[in-house]
């Protein structure tokens, strides 16, 4: 919470400034039913044309004042609201930008976008509500009350009367619909998810000829939806009618009650208008009150959305070297073992090995056996939970965050680019990237035709490289990495989508890109790490054979059964 | 004029509830007309109270009466006029939006292929929940707004007209200002909706792909970006929010002065002994509530328009072009698995030809193995078969009869097909496994998932074959996922096969299992196999070998070795490389 009051704390003015106008204006409008008053009493009454201009310079002045006042307010709350949801958004930005992968990996990244968009623009509103109308609204409705306790105490029973009643019916009404509310968005996302499947599926489905019952499926959810739908929707019709019955029926009590008042000279015809204006602003305050309790219970858990990630600290803190030593191993694992935060089960266990500056590091083994998980430690995206790891000679923990990050060029599984350029894309881990070192790492990467078939560097992606093949983006991936000119090369069965004839020529430039540049390639395909300098066999997180590919074949008995089953010869 | 022919169109779907929609019409004239006549009788009823010793009890009681029964009824016109309205726009809702999503399995699969998803979808949820808010219910309270207005005025020409008049002349100024506020929000909620939207597009890169971004220690470059927009956002967000937050105070203003001008003239009128003192009070509760509408319907012509867009999608996937009618010659049609190509010629668009003059000719029980490269069009060839897209000349003979002759779902249901992205719905499995053979018993599910080598890891789910698959199968791995669609096929047991081959993200096991599975699904049946493992494409009948979308060599594993073409090329360029 302290770090969305900071937040708060830059709008402390507006804060302050907006209800007060948005106050002054409301004693305004109160004052409006009692200038009316007297301009009835006083000036019909006693025939006094003065008066009634008075008091119509009065209506005419209360209203200047009062639509300034409200501008004020409004422009207050707009700069405050909007400024307050800027800043917030800001400084979560900038605060998941300092979580670990563990952190992410516990909220969820759908989570956080929700968090950022939604959650952040119901505080908003709720901001600017509060400004707008939290003073107000209660200040009318105890105001006009006063006001009529003042013209007289025995009418007032009446505002004592219908304030709960009038409350009790927006009670029962609103909360009830809710919770409809909300079952009709699921039901809505239920449609959506069959319209989702169906644009997925469409060849599925033509292949098993099952439109029909893709329909039929699809009525009986929109169906369901059109019933909750017509059924809130009847349930709040009843509010207006609801309301305006207690309001007329507070009214007619006025005119009674106040008609017998008035016969025994306690009330004047006046006090009576005045008392029924006073009324109907009562009522209508507290719909607008209601609205806002029900913006403010949303907001309330935006904000308690919000604050959770805020909470959230990061689990890792950086070192400060910047530099390592040169003439060590580049890599190297001592009784490493790592368990998934969340996870009894050990992930890695008892990894020693080292990896020579310059060697291309093969990685193989089923899923789950932990490879994309070994070469996650590399970067220190998670800690080791024993052991160490060091890159040239010194623990990673030693190192600023950049510094170690940036001796890596990283292509994961999943070829993601962002949308802009494709020169934006390459130059992500080295912004003044020269043209030649953008054409080395290119025909390096065999990304050479994708530039020509989309005409060029300039050329658009579209977000999550939507108009390129699979084969395309990540050989741009590859080629992205290669561009923060690193020391050692991480390829995390980044060749999935390439064939073989790629995968080839992308393996050969690479073993001449660069001196002295490490490679490790993580793979299931026995045919991508056979040529490497050193081979890790993975099973169940656990090293099960080290060496080349022919000492593998004679001596470890997970190589053979896997170059056996991808027909590999020896 | 373009949105009348939408919202006339619009109309023609709420045809069959025409009875709600008068209903909703009367009931609106009938409670809002009465609702409007009650400050009147309010008005005479005050006229009873005039002083000490001066009030009529017996007109009072008489007028509380009339009153209360003006209420009740107003009440219950108006609840019936949102209960007929409900109606109306829920049930043509539905109808709508059955028809959008009917027409999602008539189009050709050219259309699906060709539009984003994502905006589909929009329209079918979002567009159609919009046209639900803002013309059906928008429909009614510009109604209600009109009624209010001319109902005000006629009520106030009752009891004096120059009064009347002299509202009628300051009206204009009360539309002028709301519909000059409503111009400027309209601008700025459309920049203050784009810059969201680019906003929300940049945090789902950026919180998405959050790893890469650390990866590449690109943090401080992302959060630039990213207050970039966040700034612009806030100095439109800040107008819009500003503009919108006008209308009130704004209308409220000329109305407070309307107001002021009424008590004025009216109380001298008073004096002067035109009205009474009941009527100048009538008088004054219509200046405080004959603004409002205006205030109303301002806000809901916002929504009409934006629900006149987005009924404009709406139609416009309404009348996107079917696929032209089967011709209805061949329906039941069982094939022994023979097919022949005759000089197929097709493309996806005229500016790239694609497959100029094709023949082959496949025997029952052939394997066909399509290799390539990356993106060499692998998928164009199933695409025909399946007859998704259609030829654009030549021929497909199954068994001799061509495949245009035949129903597509007789076409359709001769073929198996396994795609590397396995498509599965959102139910139980037993579900997903018989989708093709919805009768299917139990014994026959599970004897398929046994025969795809999907048993075993079913069987140890904790609700077995009842397991309910999250979204897009998400609770199941990529090979797991693939089992299962063999299963599916494995229950049907068609005469011919299109299998895809997976090339990444399945652990050996599994794939032993995958190719084990398609080798037993494909004895004795004609397929054809996207193919990535040599053993498969070496023990193929036939290999097609793709190339920039156009089949560039056919034959056997040893005659295109033999040519030293393209495939030998690539066969070399695999083992090359190893030492």
């Amino acid at each position: 919470m302290s770090e969305i009051n900071t937040c708060l704390k830059q709008f402390k003015r507006q804060l302050i400034v907006g209800p007060l106008f948005k106050w002054l204006e409301a004693i305004l409008e109160l004052f409006v039913p009692l200038v009316m008053a007297s301009m009835i009493d006083l000036g019909i009454r006693g025939e006094n044309t003065r008066h009634i201009y008075e008091m119509g310079a009065i209506l005419v002045g209360l209203s200047v004042f009062g639509l300034i006042f409200a501008l004020l307010c409004q422009y207050a709350a707009a700069v405050a609201s909007t400024g307050f949801s800027r800043t917030l958004r800001s400084r979560l930005f900038e605060h998941i930008g300092k979580l670990g992968y563990e952190e992410l990996d516990h909220i969820g990244s759908n989570s956080l976008i929700t968090r950022m968009t939604n959650d952040v623009n119901q505080a908003e509103t709720a901001l600017a509500m509060f400004i707008r109308l939290a003073v107000r609204a209660p200040f009318i409705i105890i105001g006009a009350a006063v006001m009529a306790l003042l013209i007289d105490r025995t009418m007032s029973v009446i505002f004592v009367v219908i304030i709960p009643l009038v409350s009790l019916v927006l009670y029962l009404v609103m909360w009830r619909a809710v919770p409809y509310y909300n079952q009709r968005q699921r039901k809505l996302d239920t449609v959506s998810l069959i319209t989702k499947e169906n644009l997925e599926g469409s060849r599925v489905i033509r292949a098993f000829s099952k439109n029909e019952a893709e329909r039929e499926r699809f009525e009986q959810s929109a169906g369901e939806v059109q019933k909750i739908a017509t059924h809130v929707g009847n349930l709040s019709a009843i509010l207006n009618p609801a309301i305006f019955t207690i309001l007329n029926g507070a009214i007619l009590a006025i005119l009674w009650f106040g008609g017998v008042q008035v016969n025994v000279g306690g009330l004047t015809q006046g006090q009576i208008i005045a008392l029924v204006s006073y009324t109907t602003q009562i009522s209508l305050m507290l719909i607008v009150l209601a609205n806002l309790i029900i913006i403010f219970t949303r907001a309330s858990a935006s904000i308690k959305r919000l604050a959770e990630i805020f909470n959230i600290k990061p689990a890792m803190t950086e070192g400060t070297l910047l530099e390592g030593n040169a003439e060590s191993p580049k890599i190297e694992f001592r009784d490493v073992q790592f368990k998934y935060p969340a996870s009894e089960e050990v992930a890695l266990d008892s990894l020693n090995f080292k990896v020579a500056s310059g060697m291309t590091f093969g990685i193989i083994g089923g899923t789950g056996a932990g490879k994309s998980t070994l070469v996650n430690l590399l970067p220190r995206f998670y800690d080791v939970t024993s052991g160490e790891i060091l890159i040239d000679g010194v623990n990673v923990k030693e190192y600023a965050f950049t510094a170690l990050r940036k001796k890596f060029g990283i292509v994961a599984q999943q070829a993601v680019l962002f949308e802009g350029t494709i020169h934006e894309n390459l130059t992500m881990a080295n912004e003044n990237a020269t043209l030649e070192e953008l054409e080395r790492a290119i025909a390096a990467a065999q990304a050479r035709n994708v530039i020509e078939a989309k005409e060029g560097m300039d050329a658009l992606l579209e977000q999550g490289g939507r108009n390129l093949s699979g084969g395309q983006r990540q050989r741009l991936t590859i080629a992205r990495a290669l561009v923060g000119n690193p020391e050692i090369l991480i390829l995390d069965d980044a060749s999935s989508a390439l064939d073989y004839a790629t995968d080839a020529a992308l393996r050969s430039a690479l073993a001449h890109y660069k001196e002295g540049l490490t490679v490790c390639i993580v793979s299931q395909r026995a045919n991508s790490v056979k040529h490497a300098d050193l081979i890790l066999v993975l099973d169940e997180g656990q090293v099960a054979g080290l060496g080349t590919h022919e000492s593998l074949l004679a001596s470890c008995s997970i190589y053979q059964e896997i170059c056996e089953s991808q027909g590999v010869a020896s | 004029m373009k949105g009348f022919q939408i919202l006339k169109r619009l109309l023609g779907y709420s045809k069959k509830y025409t009875g709600f929609l008068v209903g909703g019409i009367v009931s609106t004239i009938i409670g809002v007309g009465v609702s409007l006549y009650i400050p009147i009788l309010i008005g005479e009823a005050i006229d009873f109270i005039l002083g000490p010793n001066d009030v009529n009890f017996a007109g009072l009681s008489r007028y509380m009466i009339y009153i209360a029964g003006a209420t009740v009824m107003s009440a219950i016109f108006q609840w019936l006029m949102n209960y007929c309205m409900n109606q109306v726009a829920f049930r043509t809702v539905f109808e709508l939006r059955n028809a959008a999503f009917g027409k999602l399995g008539a189009v050709p699969l050219k259309y699906i292929d060709n539009h984003p998803h994502g905006n589909v979808i929009n329209t079918v949820i979002n567009d159609i929940e919009q046209i639900s808010d803002g013309l059906l219910q928008g429909f009614i309270q510009l109604f209600s707004g009109v009624m209010t207005i001319v109902g005000t005025l006629v009520l106030m020409l009752m009891i004096n007209w120059w009064m009347t008049a002299i509202v009628v002349v300051l009206t204009p100024l009360t539309i002028f200002v709301a519909g000059f506020i409503a111009k400027g929000i309209a601008v700025k909620f459309r920049e203050q909706s784009n810059l969201r939207g680019e906003l929300g597009g940049l945090l789902k890169e950026m919180l998405t792909h959050q790893k890469l971004v650390r990866a590449f220690a690109y943090e401080s470059r992302a959060q630039e970006k990213f207050e970039d927009v966040n700034e612009r956002l806030r100095s439109v967000g800040k107008l819009a929010q500003f503009y919108s937050a006008l209308t009130n105070p704004c209308t409220r203003f000329v109305n407070s002065i309307i107001y002021a001008i009424v008590g004025i003239t009216g109380a001298i009128s008073v004096i002067n002994g035109a009205f009474s003192i009941g009527m100048l009070s009538s008088l004054l509760t219509f200046a405080n509530q004959y603004s409002k509408p205006f205030n109303e319907i301002s806000g809901v012509i916002a929504e009409f328009q934006a629900a006149l867009a987005s009924a404009e999608r709406v139609f416009a996937l309404i009348d996107a072009k079917e696929e032209p009618a089967d011709k209805q010659l061949l329906e039941t049609f069982r094939a022994d698995g023979a097919i022949s190509f005759e000089h197929l010629k097709f493309s996806y668009s005229a500016r790239n030809p694609l497959i100029e003059d094709f023949s082959l000719s496949v025997q029952p029980g052939q394997t066909v193995a399509i290799v390539g490269p990356t993106g060499s069009g692998k998928s164009t060839l199933i695409n025909l078969l399946m007859r998704f897209y259609d030829v654009d000349a030549g021929r497909i003979i199954v068994d001799g009869v061509r495949h245009t002759d035949l129903t597509r779902q007789a076409l359709r249901s001769q073929f198996g097909m396994v795609l590397q992205e396995t498509w599965l719905f959102k139910g139980t499995i037993r579900e997903n496994i018989a989708y093709g053979k919805p009768g299917a018993t139990m014994g026959e599910i599970i004897q398929a998932a046994k025969s795809a080598y999907a048993h075993h890891f079913v069987a140890q789910l904790p609700h077995g074959y009842d397991t309910v698959l999250a979204e897009d199968g998400g609770n199941l791995s990529q090979g797991q996922k693939q089992l299962l669609a063999i299963a599916r096929v494995m229950l049907v047991q068609p005469p011919m096969l299109i299998l895809d081959e997976a090339t990444s993200n399945i652990d050996t096991l599994t794939e032993v299992r995958i190719q084990k599975a398609f080798a037993k699904m494909m004895e004795g049946k004609t397929s054809f196999i996207v193919a990535h493992r040599l053993s498969t494409i070496k023990s193929a009948d036939i290999i097609l070998v793709l190339d920039g979308g156009q089949i560039v060599e056919q034959g056997t594993h040893d005659e295109l070795l033999n040519a030293h073409g393209f495939y030998a090329n690539l066969y070399e360029s695999q083992f090359a490389v190893v030492g």
